[in-house]
């Protein structure tokens, strides 16, 4: 039964993890610019034309793997943060810490400090997330419960919120509240090495304090007095929570801008394929974020639009069929 | 062996005192039930065994503090059975009743030959093998309180607290886990348990503590706290109490009107 299990667990790493290689290469392979797979792997060789190298290392490598970074950390935090809230409708937003980031960003845009450097933008984000876990904190207290972290976290994503309207309201011009408006959806478009610089360290912070807590995630399928007197530690696995969705979240935000539903809608699909712990979802919501904000992504070059369609529009449409699928399932209609 | 010693015990949760002074020596070996009306602290007195629940006065495990105890270590020590079947995702019986293992663990080791074995002789012992690889949330409630019971029981404590283990189950199932807590109870282990049904308490405990309004009314053998004055006094009712015999029993007649 054991060794069953322990097959049925690598297989499906297996699986996601080849779907991720699939995803990243198919990026690599996909944009603006037609290339020939021959230049792409001539280029990657070290060889082959200044143009395809130019594309490949300065455009598409950078924006695959802050794809892949990127999901990894939405999905983990969004099955992480379900498992602690014992909440299925739990992502990686209702710690208000990725409204708070993007409250940074558009504060950067607002005030005009984002035409000072390409990184001014992303480390306001990382900023107003910080600040914001200092608030959560303040708010949340040293209490074991769940129930005041959601509500410091709806406080703090409505704080910023009303933050982000407010710079919308006073833009001086339509175009400045529609660069915060195109910010806002989301997009990995045009990011360099600098900005997965920027991000990696963050959303590496982020993966390690997730994944540590899998067993305690278990432990409070049994509530939380179940969970401590099995000898968890709650108000640790909190904090580590805590701070690994603000940091590797912020982060992530800070330069892709606000994607939903890749938190929410991941853990979902992986649950069926495991035994439905808690733990068991962890490593595989991260591989399967990683996939498929990629695949998102490739399908943002690959739908025909005027102008690009940002990722955060394609995400939001995919989580739709998920949400229908989990409400039949809820009024047992199959 | 374990002996669980309790000096002036008392707990306020919010500006409510619900138990106060209470004194107790517990020792391994016995079944010790804890019984009295609803909202007497009955639950309470379990949580603040356990340190769920912050508590003034002492409560020692073998001397050491419990609430200064490392969670872990007073997890090893205490398997707690909390009221009520609480079970937020749909794990399989050997899953949930492989939890109990998990205070034997380091942070990233996983489950080895041991405790395996643990959780074999849990499963068989509670009965509940033919239901391993079912979704617990699918369970009826009988099946789930077996599964639960397993759970504890997989812990290998010296000492197990259950609260409430008998609710919502049928007289065959209630004979069951009782069985069960006496059988555990005779194997060394210093079994506690939160009880309702005085009949069930009368026939299978050593020993009964019985709670009112948070302050312990008696503590003692069954014939000497199930009383009809103590019964009359706690509970506000006139009872038929026999306890001659193999087969003890209390049998409610009706409200004493004071």
């Amino acid at each position: 039964m054991m060794i069953h299990n322990l097959r049925g667990r690598m297989l499906l790493l297996g699986g996601l993890t080849l779907l991720m290689a699939v995803a990243a290469f198919g990026s690599l392979l996909l944009g603006a610019v037609p290339l020939p797979l021959h230049r792409i792997l001539a280029a990657l060789a070290g060889h082959g034309d200044s143009v395809t190298r130019t594309i490949l290392f300065d455009l598409r490598i950078p924006r695959t793997l802050l794809g892949l970074a990127v999901g990894a950390m939405l999905g983990l935090s969004g099955a992480s943060l379900q498992g602690f809230l014992r909440n299925p409708l739990a992502e990686p937003s209702v710690l208000g810490t990725s409204s708070a980031a993007a409250l940074g960003a558009v504060g950067a845009l607002y005030f005009g400090f984002a035409q000072l450097h390409a990184l001014m933008l992303p480390a306001m984000a990382i900023g107003s997330a910080c600040l914001s876990l200092v608030l959560l904190f303040f708010l949340a207290g040293r209490s074991e419960s769940s129930l005041t972290l959601i509500l410091a976290g709806i406080a703090v994503a409505t704080l910023a919120q009303a933050g982000i309207s407010l710079a919308l309201n006073l833009s001086p011009n339509p175009f400045a509240a529609m660069e915060i408006m195109t910010w806002l959806l989301g997009s990995l478009e045009n990011r360099s090495f600098d900005h997965l610089w920027i991000a990696l360290p963050c959303i590496a912070i982020g993966i390690v304090l997730l994944i540590w807590d899998g067993r305690a995630l278990d432990a409070l399928t049994l509530g939380e007095d179940g969970a401590i007197a099995l000898g968890v530690d709650l108000r640790r696995t909190r904090l580590r929570l805590m701070l690994g969705t603000a940091i590797g979240v912020g982060g992530a935000v800070a330069v892709s801008g606000t994607i939903g539903f890749i938190g929410l809608i991941v853990p979902h699909l992986i649950r069926p394929l495991t035994d439905r712990s808690p733990s068991a979802i962890l490593l595989p919501s991260a591989l399967g974020g990683a996939a498929l904000l990629t695949l998102s992504d490739i399908a943002v070059r690959l739908i025909p639009t005027t102008s690009e369609l940002k990722l955060g529009v394609v995400t939001a449409f995919l989580g739709i069929p998920i949400f229908l699928l989990h409400l039949l399932r809820e009024r047992r209609l199959w | 062996m374990v002996m669980l010693t309790l000096r002036g015990v008392g707990v306020t949760l919010g500006r409510r005192t619900v138990l106060r002074d209470i004194d107790a020596s517990l020792t391994a070996g016995m079944l010790v039930g804890v019984v009295g009306p609803n909202g007497a602290g009955k639950s309470t007195l379990a949580r603040a065994i356990m340190a769920l629940v912050p508590s003034r006065g002492e409560i020692a495990l073998d001397g050491r503090t419990v609430s200064t105890l490392r969670r872990p270590d007073l997890a090893r020590q205490i398997a707690y059975l909390p009221q009520g079947q609480t079970l937020h995702w749909p794990l399989t019986v050997e899953r949930l009743v492989g939890l109990g293992r998990l205070p034997h663990l380091g942070p990233m080791s996983r489950l080895g030959d041991a405790d395996a074995a643990a959780i074999e002789t849990a499963i068989l012992r509670a009965d509940v093998a033919d239901l391993r690889h079912r979704v617990a949330t699918q369970l009826s409630g009988g099946e789930r309180a077996r599964v639960m019971l397993a759970r504890a029981l997989a812990i290998e404590a010296p000492a197990l607290i259950a609260d409430e283990p008998l609710a919502s189950l049928d007289p065959g199932h209630q004979i069951d886990v009782m069985d069960l807590l006496r059988d555990q109870a005779r194997q060394g282990a210093l079994v506690i348990a939160v009880l309702h049904d005085l009949t069930m308490a009368a026939r299978y405990c050593d020993r009964l503590i019985l709670i009112d309004e948070g302050r312990l009314i008696a503590d003692g053998s069954p014939q000497q706290v199930l009383t009809p004055d103590h019964l009359a006094m706690v509970y506000g009712i006139d009872a038929r109490v026999d306890m001659e015999g193999a087969w003890p029993s209390i049998i409610p007649m009706g409200r004493r009107h004071l």
